[in-house]
């Protein structure tokens, strides 16, 4: 949303809402404290030092370098106008706008290596450090912040209500407050698309509706007549998923059923992994399905064997899918291996919701045990662990790091749960009924809540990502360029089997043995394709062919090729022998001739 | 005197020269104990005599130096005396020259000592040559001549390997040359382009400065723009005129209806009647030409099948002709034509003719059929090989030609009177307009050019002059007949023609704004920009990150961690309410509740089976009863067990060893070691070594475009067509030659033994090639 309103507050969480640096006032600074040396010396400072060193210098020796010096400066000063450029060279770029965009680090240069790898290494370092400092650069183009709510003094954020922040905020920004009457069908599911302009309800006594809800627009409306137990947009806003009673079903916006996929049974919870194309399943038959949808194929069938599956979430980061366990544990899954990657014993009871936040580093869990817990999920390691009197259904965590948590049918979202440790939450809103289904609305500081009386949107500043990047979610995308999206994303789709809980996994080499290597490919082949034909001699008539032939035959044959083996280092030795025995004759010979010139020797 | 100090500059030049190409191991080597120099000189001037004297028998001094040493050597024993140089001939003998003074050091102050009296050295290089006497190092040997190639070689690899080639190499950069560059750099050197040369003086055609022909530049000076505008503006109307004229045309020989052709044919055949009378009055000849043609005609139509009652229509016809009057009227007229075509027609102009044919041949007519005349007359305009002439005298078609095109005028105005009483002739009279016009134009311009070639050639010649003269009016007589023929036949392409003229025209005035323009960028960009500055590394990483977490954490610290309670300014109603009630309550209530099930320990007990599934199995290779008693409940012995036993090695420390509540699988992912690289290429030696320069991804998703374009990069670019000729050796070489001079200068500013520098060239070339080791 980022509007006006939410603009002026200047506490932040991520560390972004500085003022961009701006290398112009950079360099009026080092004009004014030229003689300061201070200890945050920037870049261009330093370069300030060393030229005054340099100057130093010439006044030293006053060589042909200092003339060459002042050339060159005099050279830099040509220009057609004839004034001197103010800001000459390229624009400074700040360091920790770089850092971002670091990839690993680099490698230290190994003492001796050849030529030919030296010019490798250093054009791909080369390269790599223009493409960081590039992207850096043009970070320039996302000046959007996300704001924050500030309350006044001695106001807790969480008692302002949501219709004094739509009273303040601009029209369309307050618009975005609305709550939707649906109290016939029960508690709703929630899910946005991608971009965030559409929005799928799912009522639990079949009322299934998509809305454009940003222009209040109905898309379609049925009742599918049976239990929904989940719905799920697909990897655009054509098509939803919709968990029922007991197949899964694909439903277009008109609400036209395309699919009925028996093959799904009993689902409960989905998730749509975009870049992959595949809607992963949970079952209560303890099943975790893969569907592909740009094929329509399964992918994987998965029993995970720990009962009814009711609680999942993706690692946006790593498309890996979490799942919550009535025993306490969570297991994370990928469609490659028939067992669970990872199992985390989080809670005491059992897990009512995980979330995982966008970059893949954190997992907020919530249990039957009333406690909400917050992991990392790159070392498996506990972060923070809190305690809410009533404990939390539903867990939602927004794309700049908001968590909203869900008691009964109280909504409280909380700030930087994972960086500090949290006594109150950021804004907490009461709805009509339980709350069955929490969403952040992406690229948009509004929280969809589905509840037992309906659909409430809620507004949270600050929860969405201010810059979105057109060529990836667009929510202003029209039909047209939705399709060509569509191409591209088919054409960029990521294969199942990449996969991995590390995704970098794919840009290491893979140092196995050969004979792992050898193994995983009968594995695959399904026979040994380096394994030799046995001898089975041929039948021979006239009672050649008896016991005692066949195996004296066998005989003949039999280790044939550690014989060679053998054969070979043999010959290779007499060889050796042979030369060694010629040198040394030689040599005998030579010591006991004697040249015709010795006798001028003296 | 002064001859022998100029004979020793000579020397010390040599000296200078020798220790140029050798470096400073010739110090080294030659070592010549020089004495003061004035005794130097006396030994000098008495050698200088002696050498006079003795300069005649040089030949017989060697024979007998030779003879000498023959006999020396013979003697085995006796030491070789040193013989001094006598002598500072031209013609040295290479035996005379010995090394003498050998293993004595010899100074630079001896070579460079007698400079302080000679008046002819600069002050610069005295002054140099102090500093290059007061620094005491001593430089390298040059390296030797295999190894410097090597280097030179690697370099050479090197940029041919890293940098992007286009081939063809030496590409000129791309687009129009300027002419005057093109030109001016060419001479004509053999026999054959002189001659070319002078033909092309001869006839006035540019060879040097002036691109265009005289007749070029008159004709772009004779054309201002405003009218080549109009001109360019009338061709345009004329060639939508042609076009409109020609789908009206199109569009009308599409009409099916009958009834409408009928109409129009009526039309026409009395129009033409018309005309016909009128043309006998004014124009009997045309009329004349204009009755064969009809007779032609009529002639066809007989031959033909038409009007025989067999035609589809006239079938039908036949069978309606019972009942319909108008069907059998029809078909009546139609046999009415049939016989007034079948029958013999008996014109007045045919009737002269055949009298005058009976006049010639004076045979009876009766004897010969009347379709062989009929034949003859057809043919006899059309069809010259029926007239029995095979071949015509050049003149003569000429002539018949212009009484052709006379005609063919005649008939055109003819025909201009015919359409302007059609009515369409409004468009057609523009075209003819725009034809007429451009003929006049066609006519007028050479004209033009004669006169401005006459101002040209009086300055040159006379007798070039007339010859010229001649030679340009026929060329220009043999144009206009082109051109009358051609604009008498094809219209179309001329107007074509034409515009690409000017067309062409337009743009070589373009060209040379562009050329001016491009002088002008060229000076702007002669400023060039400082390269980038090269940003510093990024700074260290925060220590933060560094520290480690070494104790392992304790099962039951993660799941009685110190939790904080969050109090919730609104307690949620739906639920009961009993909720919020202390923590100490709430926690029994939960154990209360997970009584039954111990969480934990059914997570640790899972664990340790996985640990115990991972670990490698023991294989016993032990058999039964060999070599021992065998049988039911017995212990194998210590030893068996020791050597039978197979252990493997522990496997590596499971991921989750410190990690108590977390069971990571171990299992290896196979689907994505497919896709794995899983052997290091070429020229990497470690691992970490690829997988950094694999690091930064490639496609558009993650860089800007300017990056994706670099490194994507092909590495050879070559022109679609071109040959690709092997590379040269100097192509390698060229670039490091120039990086020699660059390098070269940078060294005499860094180094103060700069004049050394520049005397070794071999050392400097190799300090080079260390110093391009170092930036790279």
């Amino acid at each position: 949303m980022a509007s006006p309103g939410d603009a002026t507050l200047d506490t932040s969480h991520v560390g972004k809402n500085k003022v961009p640096a701006r290398y112009w006032l950079e360099l009026q600074k080092e004009g004014k404290d030229e003689a300061e040396v201070g200890k945050d010396a920037e870049p261009s400072r330093k370069r300030l030092r060393r030229k005054e060193k340099k100057k130093e210098k010439m006044k030293e020796k006053k060589t042909q370098k200092a003339k060459k010096m002042k050339q060159e400066d005099t050279l830099v000063k040509q220009t057609i106008s004839g004034k001197s450029d103010p800001f000459p060279g390229p624009a400074p770029i700040s360091q920790d706008r770089v850092r971002k965009f670091k990839r690993k680090t680099k490698t230290k240069r190994s003492g001796s290596v050849g030529n030919k790898l030296r010019d490798v290494i250093s054009r791909s370092e080369e390269a790599s450090e223009m493409a960081q400092k590039q992207s850096a650069r043009f970070d320039l183009l996302l000046p959007e912040d996300a704001g924050f709510l500030e309350g006044d003094e001695d106001e807790d954020t969480c008692t302002i209500s949501q219709e004094d922040i739509a009273d303040a905020v601009d029209i369309t920004s307050g618009a975005k407050y609305f709550n939707l009457k649906l109290s016939q069908f029960g508690p709703y599911r929630v899910d946005y698309s991608k971009t965030g302009r559409h929005l799928l309800l799912g009522g639990r006594r079949g009322h299934v509706a998509c809305v454009d809800w940003q222009s209040k627009q109905l898309m379609c409306e049925i009742n599918v007549m049976e239990s929904v137990n989940d719905v799920k947009w697909l990897h655009s806003e054509a098509m939803y998923a919709v968990a029922q009673k007991k197949w899964l079903y694909i439903y277009d916006t008109n609400g036209i059923e395309l699919h009925c996929i028996r093959k799904f049974n009993d689902v409960l919870r989905m998730q749509f992994l975009p870049y992959h194309f595949l809607l992963a399943t949970a079952s209560a038959t303890s099943f975790l399905q893969y569907l592909d949808v740009s094929v329509g194929k399964e992918v994987a069938a998965i029993c995970t064997k720990t009962g009814r599956l009711d609680v999942m979430c993706q690692n946006p980061h790593n498309a890996i899918v979490h799942l919550g366990h009535h025993n306490g544990t969570v297991t994370l899954w990928s469609p490659n291996q028939k067992e669970a990657l990872v199992k985390m014993l989080c809670h005491q009871g059992g897990v009512r919701s995980i979330a995982v936040d966008k970059t893949g580093t954190y997992m907020v869990t919530s249990g039957m045990d009333k406690k909400l817990k917050v992991f990392d999920i790159r070392t498996f390691k506990p972060l923070n662990s809190y305690f809410l009197p009533a404990g939390s259904s539903c867990l939602s965590l927004s794309q700049k790091g908001l968590l909203s948590a869900a008691t009964g049918d109280v909504v409280q979202v909380y700030r930087d749960v994972w960086s500090t440790t949290v006594t109150k939450p950021y804004m907490a809103h009461r709805v009509r009924g339980t709350v069955w289904g929490l969403h952040f609305c992406p690229f948009e500081d509004v929280l969809g809540v589905g509840h037992g009386d309906g659909f409430t949107s809620m507004l949270v500043p600050g929860a969405g990502e201010p810059n979105f990047d057109g060529l990836d979610a667009n929510p202003y995308r029209s039909a047209k360029q939705r399709q060509e999206w569509e191409v591209k994303a088919l054409l960029e789709k990521i294969q199942p089997e990449l996969i991995s809980l590390d995704p970098h996994e794919l840009g290491q080499v893979d140092n196995a043995a050969f004979e792992q290597r050898h193994q995983d490919r009968v594995q695959a082949l399904g026979f040994d394709p380096l394994a030799k034909a046995k001898f089975i001699p041929k039948y021979k008539k006239k009672g050649r062919s008896s016991a005692g032939s066949v195996e004296r035959r066998k005989k003949q044959v039999a280790h044939e090729d550690q014989r060679d083996v053998i054969r070979e280092t043999m010959e290779d030795k007499m060889k050796i022998e042979e030369e060694r025995r010629q040198r040394e004759k030689k040599a005998a010979v030579l010591s006991g001739q004697k040249s015709a010139l010795d006798r001028f020797k003296k | 005197m002064a001859k022998v100090s100029s004979k020793k500059k000579l020397s010390k030049t040599k000296a200078k020269k020798s220790s140029e190409v050798a470096g400073d191991s010739a110090v080294k080597k030659t070592e010549v104990v020089y004495d003061e120099e004035e005794e130097e000189d006396k030994e000098d001037f008495n050698e200088n005599v002696t050498s006079e004297e003795e300069e005649e028998d040089g030949e017989d001094e060697r024979r007998r130096q030779k003879l000498l040493e023959a006999i020396s050597a013979l003697g085995g024993k006796r030491k070789k005396t040193l013989g001094e140089r006598s002598e500072a001939a031209v013609q040295l003998s290479e035996f005379s020259v010995n090394a003498e003074g050998e293993g004595d050091k010899i100074n630079l102050s001896d070579l460079i000592g007698s400079m302080d009296k000679t008046p002819q050295v600069s002050a610069k290089t005295r002054k140099q040559l102090k500093t290059l006497q007061q620094s005491n190092r001593t430089v390298e040997s040059p390296l030797s001549k295999q190894e410097t190639e090597r280097i030179q070689r690697d370099v050479a690899f090197q940029k041919a390997a890293s940098e992007q080639l286009v081939f063809p190499l030496n590409q000129e950069a791309p687009g129009p040359k300027p002419m005057e560059r093109v030109v001016t750099g060419w001479k004509a050197r053999t026999p054959l382009e002189e001659e070319i040369f002078a033909l092309l003086s001869a006839n006035k055609q540019p060879i040097h400065d002036p691109i265009l022909t005289p007749q070029e530049e008159v004709s772009m000076k004779a054309m201002s723009l405003e009218e080549a505008k109009i001109r360019r503006a009338e061709l345009q109307k004329a060639r939508a005129l042609q076009s409109y004229y020609e789908a009206k045309t199109r569009r009308e020989r599409k009409i099916k209806s009958k009834k409408y052709h009928r109409v129009q044919n009526k039309a026409k055949r009395k129009d033409f009647v018309k005309q016909f009378e009128e043309m006998v009055k004014s124009d009997p000849a045309a009329a004349l030409e204009e009755l064969h043609k009809m007779e032609l005609a009529r002639m066809q139509e007989r031959m033909s099948l038409k009007h025989q009652n067999s035609g589809k229509w006239a079938k039908s016809k036949a069978i309606m002709a019972k009942y319909d009057e108008g069907a059998r009227k029809a078909m009546q007229q139609q046999l009415e034509v049939n016989k007034d075509l079948t029958q013999k027609l008996v014109t007045a102009v045919n009737d002269e003719e055949e009298e005058e044919e009976e006049e010639d041949e004076g045979g009876d007519p009766e004897v010969l059929p009347d379709f062989v005349n009929d034949a003859e007359q057809g043919v006899d305009s059309s069809n010259p090989w029926m007239r029995g002439k095979l071949s015509e005298d050049p003149a003569e078609k000429e002539t018949s030609e212009i009484v052709d095109l006379t005609a063919e005028e005649e008939s055109a105005d003819v025909e201009e009177e015919e359409e302007e009483e059609v009515k369409e002739t409004e468009e057609e009279a523009l075209l003819r307009e725009f034809d007429s016009r451009r003929k006049r134009r066609q006519a007028l311009i050479p004209v033009i050019s004669l006169d401005d070639d006459e101002e040209e050639e009086s300055k040159t010649a006379a007798e070039e002059e007339e010859e010229s003269k001649t030679a340009v009016e026929e060329k220009e007589e043999s144009k206009e007949e082109e051109e009358s023929k051609v604009a008498a036949v094809e219209e179309e392409e001329e107007e074509e023609e034409e515009e690409g003229e000017t067309l062409m025209r337009i743009r070589t005035l373009e060209d040379t704004e562009e050329l001016l323009m491009q002088e002008e960028s060229a000076a702007d960009e002669a400023p060039v920009p400082p390269p980038a500055a090269e940003n510093p590394p990024p700074a260290s990483q925060p220590a933060g990150t560094n520290k480690k977490r070494k104790r392992g954490i304790e099962l039951k610290q993660v799941l009685t961690k110190a939790t904080k309670v969050i109090q919730v300014p609104l307690a949620h109603t739906v639920e009961d309410a009993e909720d919020s009630d202390d923590n100490q309550e709430q926690r029994g209530l939960i154990r209360e509740a997970f009584a039954g099930d111990d969480v934990v320990s059914d997570f640790l007990k899972e664990k340790r089976k996985q640990e115990a599934a991972g670990k490698p199995q023991v294989v016993d290779l032990t058999l039964p009863g060999w070599g021992e008693w065998g049988g039911t409940g017995l212990k194998l012995s210590r030893r068996k067990r020791k050597k039978f036993r197979m252990k493997a090695a522990p496997p590596p420390p499971r991921k989750d060893v410190s990690l108590p509540g977390v069971i990571i699988s171990e299992k290896r992912n196979r689907s994505i070691t497919l896709h794995q690289v899983n052997t290091l290429p070429f020229p990497f030696e470690t691992h970490t070594q690829f997988e950094s320069t694999i690091r930064t991804p490639l496609g558009r998703t993650w860089n800007t475009e300017r990056t994706v374009k670099k490194i994507s990069k092909p590495k050879v670019v070559t022109r679609m067509g071109a040959i690709i000729e092997p590379m040269a050796r100097e192509e390698l070489m060229k670039d490091r030659n120039q990086a020699t001079v660059a390098d070269r200068n940078s060294l005499k500013q860094q180094t103060t033994c700069k004049l050394k520098d520049e005397l070794n060239g071999a050392l400097a070339l190799k300090l080079m090639s260390g110093h391009e080791m170092q930036t790279d």
